[in-house]
């Protein structure tokens, strides 16, 4: 069946699934977003184990897409996993060292014995929170203001900052810095508006859920202005087009306002997504009497809508994914960074099972949250962080 | 490609050798301990007896506490392509990031949620349910370790790809190839069995601890008569693909099979050193050793080994490099020659293309196409640096079959001593299965070490040396990253092993934390 789709066909197709897993990826950044929430909703220890235990069950899955989503990229564009990643060296590693230390933290924090101390352990999901979150909000951003590069002839990449990436967020005399940085403060926002959702979803302890609910505003506010400023900018600025007869790059004024409104669906579709987030957290945010606490699910929907039709702005309707602002015609596009139409086709097979997964996780998922987290849990036997 | 800093290439490889040799000391447990875990497990539900659950969710426990800290540290080897080798992942992303890929969305996906069952299902999933999780947790764990090996392995023997002038890039052209190459299957056969000997030894050796101490007894034998079993079957098959694994390097890699032999001057009915001193060599310019000190050799074992026939003739190193038109060799000298009228080849072809030079441009076409399979060769002038490392490729191997032997035997021991119910009296033989313990992370480890050492200077063999494949980064940059490594996987290991020493030592009947 992928057989008989073109090679730009394909090349979509694998854009919507990078774009799918981003998407994914965000929403479940939640479990960052809680990390850094740890010491302001628990005030005793028994608060402070709850709230670890509530998102040590899911952060394995925030890890596995972040692990798939760099996998998929590597096969199906890697042009970008080489000049991106070999390039911004520097904010790849601190993102890396970020999820190091998360992926030990859960498991030895409660432990005897366990070298370091629990404080530490903390600080290490703390760190993790912060730094991951807005290191690849701001790296994402660059899909849309670019990066300085430029790609040889037997499509070797060369970074030109010696900076290594980390330009990309400290140089503050390049406006573009204040956009990369704008979305990963919205993203570390958003991250921890959706952990008071999904906290408001899940713990049933009273003290924990007053604080949560109290705490939500003052994430949201903050996440809505960077947003705002984020996507505000997005549609008043040039973009990378790229004309689709020579593939030539030229800057074109309002080209992301332009993706939007010649792709109605797409536009429709981020508005969708931006009413779902405000809605989840309006509504959990309204009623105090009898609580809605469901939020969580508009808001995470109304994500996934979102940054996926942010990734089709960014790669859809004849634009540079990853542009260079050093030389525009390295830019990196769908069609110049991609796969072979074999590796393409024969990955799309593979991909016919994402229902499947996704299935799976939710069930297990349903199976795992089916009672919301006590304090009696937690001093029962079994398993706990 | 001229001014590659070697500095920088030595601390990339640096990297990702510790990177890599970090993850392998998690990696293996978790292959094995999964499935003991669910053998256990499966005696539970079968038998309804409560112990059988204590049994297991003590080791549950530790593969826990041991899983963490492999997947922390398999991230990084994964966005190690892109971020230290970089000309790398473009030269054979088309075929090295499928593998990558699938092992995502198949198999770490699988992994990491039923974990979450395993782990907090226990009042909440059904008994079987619960049982068919932790089953999917070994299913998972070890189809993971498939499609890296995969991609290991077709590093080591890239087939069912062509090379694409245009885009100046390798492309799959056949997966199935890719997959079912028989270097992959038999690279993932021994790699993975040797992580449930390895997973064996250790069940072994934590419960002959408790013997020695003489607490949780029936638990320790209990647990000692599943591991040995399940380390005994292991390691036969780890013995039989390791012995077809031989042949493969023999044909494909027969370079690394001469260093790793030490065998300069090839010869037929090649005699095995069973057991060998190399000499220090004595010129820097040669920093190889030619010659040994001492040795002890098996007549016609090494033809055997390579070819199934004693009287086959072994390639030596000197052969591989000076050619050997009796045994229809090509020296490296004119492979090195046919490389670089590749290079050429392929840069006459993009200028013509630029200039529109059709004749030129179908004629060195077709002189690339005849040379590619020595492009790699291109990149020297000198014949001596194609030879890997020859005494750790020699060493390596022998620590990794002399120790394989070892476990062998010490489960066979182990399971009569069980059978004559004497085990808790033979202090001698508890103490070597403590004693083996970190034998078989030696052991484990000296396999990747003559895998990946013995296969220099290729990336991609004969296709892509290592030093055309790094990021250009300044070598500071490298330098810090390592030192960070370095530094965190430490601190992570030491804490890993406390708390896993404290945990044992609080035995099966602590529930809970």
């Amino acid at each position: 069946m992928f057989e008989n789709l073109s090679y730009l066909a394909l090349q979509q197709y694998w854009w919507i699934i990078i774009s799918l897993l981003a998407a994914i990826l965000v929403f479940l950044m939640f479990v960052q977003g809680g990390q850094t929430l740890i010491y302001t909703l628990g005030k005793t220890e028994m608060e402070r184990k709850i709230i670890i235990n509530a998102l040590g069950r899911k952060w394995e899955f925030t890890f596995t897409t972040l692990v798939t989503f760099g996998g998929a990229f590597f096969a199906s564009f890697p042009l970008f996993y080489a000049t991106s990643f070999g390039g911004a060296y520097w904010v790849w590693m601190l993102i890396l060292f970020c999820f190091i230390i998360q992926a030990i933290a859960y498991e030895f924090r409660s432990k005897p014995n366990n070298f370091l101390g629990s404080r530490t352990y903390e600080t290490f999901l703390f760190v993790n929170g912060l730094l991951g979150t807005i290191l690849i909000g701001t790296a994402v951003a660059t899909f849309f203001t670019g990066s300085e590069f430029s790609i040889n002839d037997m499509n070797q990449s060369t970074w030109k900052n010696s900076f290594r990436g980390l330009e990309l967020a400290f140089d503050f005399t390049n406006y573009n810095t204040f956009i990369n940085l704008s979305l990963g403060l919205a993203v570390f926002f958003l991250s921890r508006t959706m952990a008071l959702l999904y906290f408001i979803n899940t713990v049933a302890h009273g003290n924990i859920i007053e604080r949560a609910r109290k705490q939500l505003v003052r994430e949201a506010i903050p996440f809505v202005v960077f947003f705002l400023f984020f996507v505000g900018n997005l549609l008043l600025m040039k973009g990378f087009a790229v004309d689709p007869e020579t593939k030539i790059v030229s800057m074109e004024s309002y080209k992301y306002l332009h993706n939007l409104l010649e792709m109605p669906w797409l536009f429709a579709l981020f508005a969708i997504g931006v009413i779902l987030v405000l809605l989840g957290i309006y509504r959990t945010i309204t009623c105090f009497e009898v609580c809605h606490d469901k939020g969580i699910w508009a808001t995470g929907f109304g994500i996934i809508f979102t940054v996926f039709s942010l990734f089709l702005m960014a790669g859809f309707n004849h634009t540079a994914f990853y542009p260079s602002t050093f030389d525009l015609q390295s830019s990196l596009t769908i069609e110049n960074a991609s796969s072979s139409q074999y590796t393409l086709t024969a990955m799309s097979y593979v991909s016919l099972l994402v229902p499947f997964v996704i299935a799976y996780i939710w069930w297990a998922w349903k199976a795992i949250n089916n009672k919301k987290i006590t304090e009696s849990e937690m001093n029962e036997e079994g398993h706990s962080y | 490609m001229e001014n590659i800093d070697l500095g920088l290439v030595d601390w990339s490889r640096a990297q990702f050798a510790l990177t890599a040799m970090y993850h392998w000391v998690f990696v293996p447990l978790t292959l094995g301990l999964a499935f003991i875990v669910a053998i256990m497990e499966s005696i539970y539900v079968k038998t309804g007896k409560e112990e059988w659950k204590k049994i297991t969710l003590f080791w549950m426990k530790l593969f826990g506490i041991n899983f963490a800290i492999g997947v922390a540290t398999g991230i990084i080897l994964e966005f190690e392509f892109g971020t230290n080798w970089s000309n790398y992942s473009w030269f054979v992303g088309d075929i090295f990031g499928a593998p990558l890929a699938i092992e995502g969305i198949m198999a770490f996906f699988l992994e990491s949620t039923f974990i979450a069952v395993m782990f907090f299902g226990w009042n909440k999933v059904s008994k079987k349910f619960h049982l068919l999780s932790s089953w999917l947790v070994a299913f998972g764990a070890n189809l993971s370790a498939l499609w890296i090996l995969v991609a290991n392995a077709w590093m080591q023997n890239p087939v069912g790809m062509r090379f694409n002038p245009d885009t100046a890039r390798n492309e799959m052209e056949n997966f199935w190839e890719v997959l079912l190459s028989p270097t992959a299957v038999n690279k993932f056969l021994h790699t993975v069995t040797s992580g449930y000997v390895l997973a064996a030894l250790f069940v072994l050796g934590v419960s002959a601890w408790f013997l020695l101490k003489k607490r949780e007894q029936l638990f320790a034998k209990r647990s000692m008569v599943v591991a040995a079993t399940f380390g005994l079957f292991s390691t036969l098959f780890l013995v039989v693909t390791g012995d077809e694994s031989a042949r493969h390097i023999a044909t494909i890699q027969p370079m690394k099979f001469a260093a790793m032999e030490a065998l300069y001057d090839g010869q037929n009915n090649a005699p095995l050193v069973a057991i060998g001193i190399l000499e220090l060599p004595q010129d820097p310019e040669h920093p190889n050793p030619r010659e040994f000190a001492y040795k002890i050799e098996i007549p016609n074992m090494l033809s055997y080994m390579a070819f199934l026939s004693p009287r086959a003739f072994v390639p030596g190193i000197n052969d591989l490099i000076n050619g050997n038109p009796e045994k229809e060799i090509i020296s490296y000298y004119e492979k090195i020659r046919r490389g670089k009228l590749a290079i050429q080849a392929l840069k006459n072809y993009k200028s013509a293309q630029k200039s529109g030079d059709a004749a030129l441009e179908e004629e060195s076409l077709k002189i690339f196409e005849t040379h590619y399979p020595y492009f790699g060769y291109g990149y020297y002038d000198n014949p001596d640096k194609l030879i890997p490392n020859v005494p750790i490729s020699f060493y390596s191997f022998r620590i990794m079959v002399i120790l394989g032997v070892h476990f062998g035997i010490l489960f066979m021991v182990i399971l009569y001593f069980l059978y004559k119910r004497k085990l808790e009296k033979m202090k001698w033989l508890l103490w070597v299965s403590i004693l083996t313990v970190p034998l078989a992370y030696i052991a484990s480890e000296a396999g990747w070490v003559l895998a990946e050492v013995g296969r220099q200077p290729w990336v991609i063999q004969d296709l892509m040396p290592t030093l055309s494949a790094v990021s250009k980064i300044d070598q500071t940059s490298v330098q810090i990253t390592f030192w960070l490594f370095a530094a965190i996987f430490t601190t992570l290991l030491i804490a890993e092993i406390k708390i896993m020493l404290t945990q044992i030592k609080k035995g099966p009947n602590e529930g809970g934390h």
